[in-house]
């Protein structure tokens, strides 16, 4: 069949349209170009950078047509900007889930639809299995490189049109000896890092820069609002985190987390790490923009959830509400950060999904 | 459908089919195994050829052989150009440019053109009656309009204000009749059917110029590099079939392109402007570029977007910018007939762009 691959230029999407390509697919590579490399390197730079490049190079070794689709504007107004928006209003935003619901599972498959693709697939480690009521997304084999709430915004539809052939690789070993099988030379290509609009890894620059307002020192302060110290920017700080807060934890004497991100006042709050644990932990979350990969539960469903990108799951009983917002009642208190997602599991499968509101 | 291996080539403007005259000429050049530069017999054997090749082309721009500097392509006698009679001059240039003067002349002052992309004239006269030194870069057609700049008035403007004119004549060379000789050009070999890695720039007069690359002194101090041989024969081959060519026949089937393009919902860019013969820009609203060409590229047919990087990207047309186009811009594609297109061949691209604009044009109401 006729099947759009989203290739970054990497091992991993590489293989993809590799494999695609040896089972006798008609395959159609794409790029994104989502920002400007040129802008962010050195005058002369190309535009595209060189995953792109490595991106055609493989299309061009395989023998299949590959295209850069200029995403920029679309990236920048719904990634990049809601990413800085996020930090302003004390939020912890997951980019990469804005990205893959726009641009990516949005756009790009509009596009592979409007070419007459049957599919589009992609380099994500999730599993796509054929269920009696359609599509389900399930954890992938290898879960060292589980991306599955990273994707738990994609809808049925979406879903449906999805491919992810390297939901079924053992490890990324397998993929790498693939890629070297398949004569790619990106096959020892280090994996992507962080975010990728952040090439510097300096994610508050680019939020000070977009949103110079929140930028500048503010005080850090307890509960009752005794100044404990000072901080550099907002932006620099989680709830939940105990890192830069300097010398607090030993003036106060007990070791010190963020509980709370006033960014109008610029202020960080923080809470001793062991009373925190008791007074800003909740057992009740609630969750904006829910997305169901099951018929939404009335009743609710008991499952299990995960509120960080790299956490266990936690039991709860999650019931929607009005307004795409869902309620999360956990079995035992955690302390979820604004902005980031929570996800519902069943076993391996996703449920679905949806972000953390601020209060409970 | 077209088969996919052997797909229908409309994108002329990037580059022309090698002609046939041309590739005997360049496996001619190639048997002369010796360098124009040297004293020796074959040394002077290549010389012959090459100097005939000077001679052939600076002929066809009515001008003496010593004013032809050979180049590398379009993209160098540009920057050449900007850099001999740039320095100490203001620089303005057309709205509507190539990126190889663009980038030479980042600073330049733009000349605004019409909702035809011609050049505004009256702009240009105002610019020019302060009487400061000036180099005006303007091309003689668009590369992704084929629309056509009033030279003859340009020329005059410059002449009577004293500032020099450059003209890059890369897709009308050839194609059109180049009357001017009071000013630079700069031509590109493979634009007219010849191989790629030849250029040249044509100066108003022989003159020294301050060269980019000064190397062992060829081309008489103006570029340094062994001149490609069989490129430039191939070019100067490539340019007398193209002016001997009867361009009607691809006229008539250009307009073919228009009509049924237009019938489809699109709008022809500069269509009432004087043009190129082959070169239509098809602007097909609400349906981005890049998909119109994917589309097509997928059903056999090569064409392409205005502005293309070299990573293959399509962005907004700066030319259909400067016409006062917004998001159309973003929705057009650039069809230019080849020399040797056959009317089969547009009957096959006409009836995809039929079946393209009919779904994608459905997809997005």
């Amino acid at each position: 069949m006729r099947i759009l691959v989203a290739m970054s230029g990497g091992v991993d999407s590489s293989v993809v349209a590799a494999l695609l390509k040896r089972q006798g697919h008609e395959v159609i590579g794409a790029t994104l170009q989502l920002y400007d490399h040129g802008q962010a390197s050195k005058p002369g730079a190309c535009c595209a950078g060189r995953d792109i490049m490595d991106a055609r190079a493989v299309a061009d070794k395989l023998g299949f047509p590959h295209y850069v689709i200029d995403a920029e504007s679309r990236f920048r107004d719904s990634v990049i900007e809601n990413f800085a928006d996020a930090y302003a209003r004390g939020e912890t935003p997951v980019p990469c889930v804005a990205c893959n619901q726009g641009v990516k599972f949005t756009d790009l498959l509009g596009m592979a639809r409007d070419l007459g693709c049957e599919a589009m697939a992609t380099g994500h480690y999730v599993r796509r299995v054929e269920g009696p009521d359609g599509a389900e997304m399930h954890r992938p084999v290898d879960a060292e490189r589980d991306q599955t709430w990273f994707l738990f915004a994609t809808t049925k539809d979406q879903l449906d049109y999805l491919r992810f052939p390297l939901g079924e690789m053992p490890d990324k070993a397998h993929v790498r000896e693939l890629a070297q099988e398949l004569g790619l030379e990106i096959a020892a290509k280090p994996d992507s890092q962080d975010i990728c609009f952040v090439p510097s890894g300096s994610y508050v620059d680019i939020v000070e820069k977009l949103r110079p307002e929140i930028r500048g020192e503010g005080e850090i302060v307890d509960e009752q609002g005794n100044v404990l110290g000072h901080h550099e920017g907002v932006a620099r700080y989680t709830v939940g985190q105990s890192k830069r807060l300097g010398d607090i934890h030993t003036a106060v004497g007990e070791r010190q987390m963020v509980t709370r991100i006033d960014v109008p006042k610029r202020r960080i709050v923080v809470g001793p790490r062991v009373q925190a644990t008791e007074v800003e932990t909740r057992k009740t979350i609630r969750l904006r923009d829910m997305n169901w990969l099951m018929d939404a539960p009335p009743e609710g469903v008991s499952c299990g959830v995960q509120i960080r990108a790299r956490e266990k799951l936690r039991d709860a009983v999650v019931k929607p509400l009005a307004n795409g917002e869902a309620l999360v009642e956990l079995l035992e208190p955690a302390m979820p950060a604004p902005g980031q997602a929570c996800v519902l599991y069943d076993g391996s499968r996703v449920l679905g999904g949806g972000f953390i509101l601020a209060g409970a | 459908m077209t088969n996919a291996s052997a797909p229908t080539y409309l994108d002329a403007n990037a580059t022309e089919p090698l002609r046939p005259a041309a590739r005997e000429a360049v496996l001619e050049g190639l048997m002369l195994s010796g360098n124009p530069s040297s004293v020796h017999a074959e040394g002077r054997e290549a010389r012959r050829f090459l100097e005939n090749a000077r001679s052939q082309i600076s002929a066809g721009f009515g001008r003496i052989s010593g004013t032809c500097v050979f180049t590398s392509g379009g993209t160098e006698a540009d920057a050449m150009a900007i850099h001999a009679f740039g320095r100490g001059r203001r620089i303005l240039i057309g709205a509507t440019e190539h990126d190889a003067v663009r980038k030479a002349a980042p600073e330049a002052d733009i000349i605004p053109v019409n909702g035809q992309g011609v050049l505004d004239l009256e702009y240009l006269r105002k610019k020019l009656s302060d009487g400061v030194p000036t180099l005006v870069c303007v091309m003689s057609a668009n590369n992704e309009t084929g629309v056509l700049s009033p030279l003859r008035d340009v020329a005059t403007l410059c002449r009577d204000s004293g500032a020099h004119l450059h003209v890059d004549a890369v897709q009308s060379a050839g194609r059109i009749p180049f009357e001017l000789t009071e000013c630079s050009v700069a031509l590109s070999g493979h634009k007219m059917g010849g191989p790629k890695g030849a250029g040249a720039l044509l100066l108003p007069q022989d003159e020294p110029i301050d060269a980019l690359m000064i190397g062992g002194g060829q081309e008489r101090g103006r570029r340094g590099g062994t001149q490609p041989l069989p490129a430039i024969l191939g070019m100067a081959a490539a340019f007398e079939e193209a002016q001997k060519q009867d361009w009607s026949h691809v006229d008539r089937l250009r307009e073919r392109v228009e009509q049924v393009a237009m019938e489809s919902g699109a709008r022809v860019a500069g269509r009432g402007a004087p043009r190129l013969p082959n070169t239509s820009c098809l602007i097909l609203d609400g349906v981005a570029a890049q998909v119109q060409l994917m589309t097509l590229d997928l059903d056999g047919f090569c064409v392409s977007a205005g502005s293309a990087c070299s990573s293959g990207k399509v962005s907004a047309s700066h030319v259909l910018t400067a016409m006062g186009e917004t998001t159309g811009a973003s929705q057009a594609i650039r069809v230019s007939l080849p020399w040797d297109v056959r009317e089969e061949q547009v009957e096959a691209f006409c009836a995809a762009y039929e079946r393209m604009a009919a779904r994608l044009r459905k997809a997005i109401s």
